[in-house]
């Protein structure tokens, strides 16, 4: 039907637009499309409550059971779409069939970066993304089980985390000189890596991996470096990569992810995308951002949802992010590439509660909090207005949060 | 199982039941009650569920912990009846209860 919207992908976003379409008030068809057997769910717990086995399905789903078709949405989960045709302006599933639209979503998401060593495919190395990835990882927990995970990223490190507690022996190897590289200063890293050792998990950097060794299930990582790594199983975390390809091959404008505008519109005024697939003109830091968050992909679906039924609700914010580990809540507010300052707040050698405040020529552009609220949430506010703050003021303890930009 | 009524800010009411054991905040994104984000799941990391708790419903409710208190201090609607929606798990002795949602959670 001409005013039929369709959405590719069943993910946060895609949960939150069918949501937010029916509360603005679009009354039509809603067709949503995922290629999981599952109706959305939120993929934070996986690494984390999930994981541990503390909550199950029903606690991680999204919407309730009824909700889809109380809204009037129809759902085709375990549906892959291998095609979009702008010109018919309609979808091709790879069941064969097509479906029109007025107006279509894409929130395809993300994977995982996949490690294409030999022994790639060997039993007992999997990924962490989806529910039966967790499955297949909690099918070899078992005290004293041997698991390396390949990674010191979120993902790895929150892997670790469940891991150990577990009684797992868990061993995790990095590339990079220290864990977390590439969002975090290295004083939060050597945070990580101590309390991490504390809680008997084994850190290895400067670890590349060159293959993964065993007849017919992985028994060992070896490394580029001449080291081997006995193991019954292994875990790879080492990112994501957005999933672009069917707007790419209609023709969409794609950079680094779909490129969308403020309103989460593609360079088709029919199509918009939200989420990990995407990435966006960010205001506050004056560029384009892809960023691979919750809050992004909740924020996308109600600006697509909103753009979708005529209205204007832009999207201009403040990205942040969190990780569970351990007793550690980590809060992180922006981000901190091109900082020149890294500021501490709190005692990161001994204790587990301290903040690192990111500053760009005296303006801060993030923050890293650990069982740290009130800087979290102040943070936020302050990298919003793009505060210029005085490092000494934020060092010293005895002034209060709330009176730290004087 | 509790019976627990949502209210708007504009005073538009949503009635659920909320079996015991689950977050009023879990409960009310599942309904999709608007006014009620939960963008973190409820790790108590994004302070984006609170609600107004009459005080009758005070006494029967869980001891508010360091972490939300500081989270609440920071948010833009708080009153002194203000809790995080993902820290408050129903049960039986909620049924009944009727919060209230501040204008906006950001």
């Amino acid at each position: 039907m001409a005013d039929d919207i369709l959405i590719i992908g069943a993910g946060q976003a895609a949960a939150q637009a069918v949501q937010s379409l029916r509360a603005e008030g679009f009354d039509g068809a809603i067709r949503i499309f995922g290629d999981e057997p599952y109706a959305p769910y939120q993929r934070p717990p996986l690494s984390k409550k999930f994981l541990a086995g503390e909550i199950g399905f029903d606690r991680v789903e999204l919407k309730a059971q009824d909700f889809y078709a109380s809204s009037g949405v129809e759902t085709h989960w375990g549906t892959r779409v291998t095609e979009i045709e702008r010109r018919e302006k309609r979808i091709l599933t790879g069941d064969g069939r097509s479906f029109d639209y007025g107006k279509l979503l894409i929130a395809t998401g993300s994977r995982v970066r996949e490690l294409n060593v030999p022994g790639f495919d060997l039993d007992g190395v999997h990924y962490l993304r989806n529910i039966d990835d967790v499955h297949s990882i909690q099918a070899h927990f078992r005290p004293g089980a041997k698991m390396v995970v390949v990674g010191g990223g979120y993902i790895g490190l929150e892997v670790a985390a469940v891991a150990v507690k577990r009684g797992l022996d868990v061993t995790v190897l990095e590339t990079a000189d220290r864990v977390m590289a590439r969002v975090v200063d290295p004083i939060v890293s050597r945070f990580y890596e101590r309390v991490h050792r504390e809680e008997g998990v084994k850190i290895e950097t400067g670890v590349t991996v060159a293959s993964f060794e065993g007849e017919d299930k992985v028994t060992s990582v070896a490394s580029g470096e001449g080291r081997r790594f006995p193991c019954d199983f292994v875990v790879v975390g080492i990112g994501i990569i957005p999933n672009t390809e069917l707007a790419a091959e209609a023709g969409l404008h794609v950079e680094n992810g779909i490129a969308v505008d403020e309103l989460c519109r593609t360079s088709d005024p029919d199509i918009c995308a939200a989420g990990d697939c995407t990435s966006h003109p960010n205001g506050i830091y004056g560029h384009r951002l892809r960023l691979e968050s919750v809050h992004n992909a909740i924020e996308q679906g109600k600006t697509a949802a909103a753009t979708l039924t005529g209205k204007e609700k832009p999207y201009n914010q403040v990205p942040w992010f969190w990780s569970d580990q351990y007793d550690l809540k980590l809060q992180i507010v922006g981000l901190s590439a091109g900082y020149t300052e890294a500021v501490v707040r709190g005692e990161p050698e001994t204790g587990r509660s301290f903040a690192v405040f990111y500053l760009k020529d005296g303006v801060l552009v993030a923050v890293d909090a650990i069982n740290r609220a009130p800087e979290f949430m102040m943070a936020k506010m302050l990298t919003a207005k793009q505060a210029r703050l005085d490092p000494a003021r934020i060092r010293d303890e005895s002034i209060p949060v709330k009176e730290l930009a004087g | 199982m509790a019976k627990i009524t949502y209210i708007e800010h504009d005073g538009t009411e949503h009635t659920i039941e909320v079996a015991n054991g689950i977050t009023l905040m879990e409960a009310a994104v599942k309904a999709s009650i608007p006014g009620i984000d939960g963008d973190c799941g409820g790790a108590c990391a994004c302070a984006t569920c609170m609600v107004y708790v009459p005080e009758e419903w005070k006494a029967k409710l869980p001891e508010i912990e360091t972490m939300e208190e500081t989270m609440l201090d920071f948010c833009e609607h708080t009153e002194a009846n203000s809790r995080l929606s993902c820290q408050l798990v129903a049960s039986d002795k909620l049924d009944g209860m009727r919060v209230q949602m501040p204008e906006s959670q950001h």
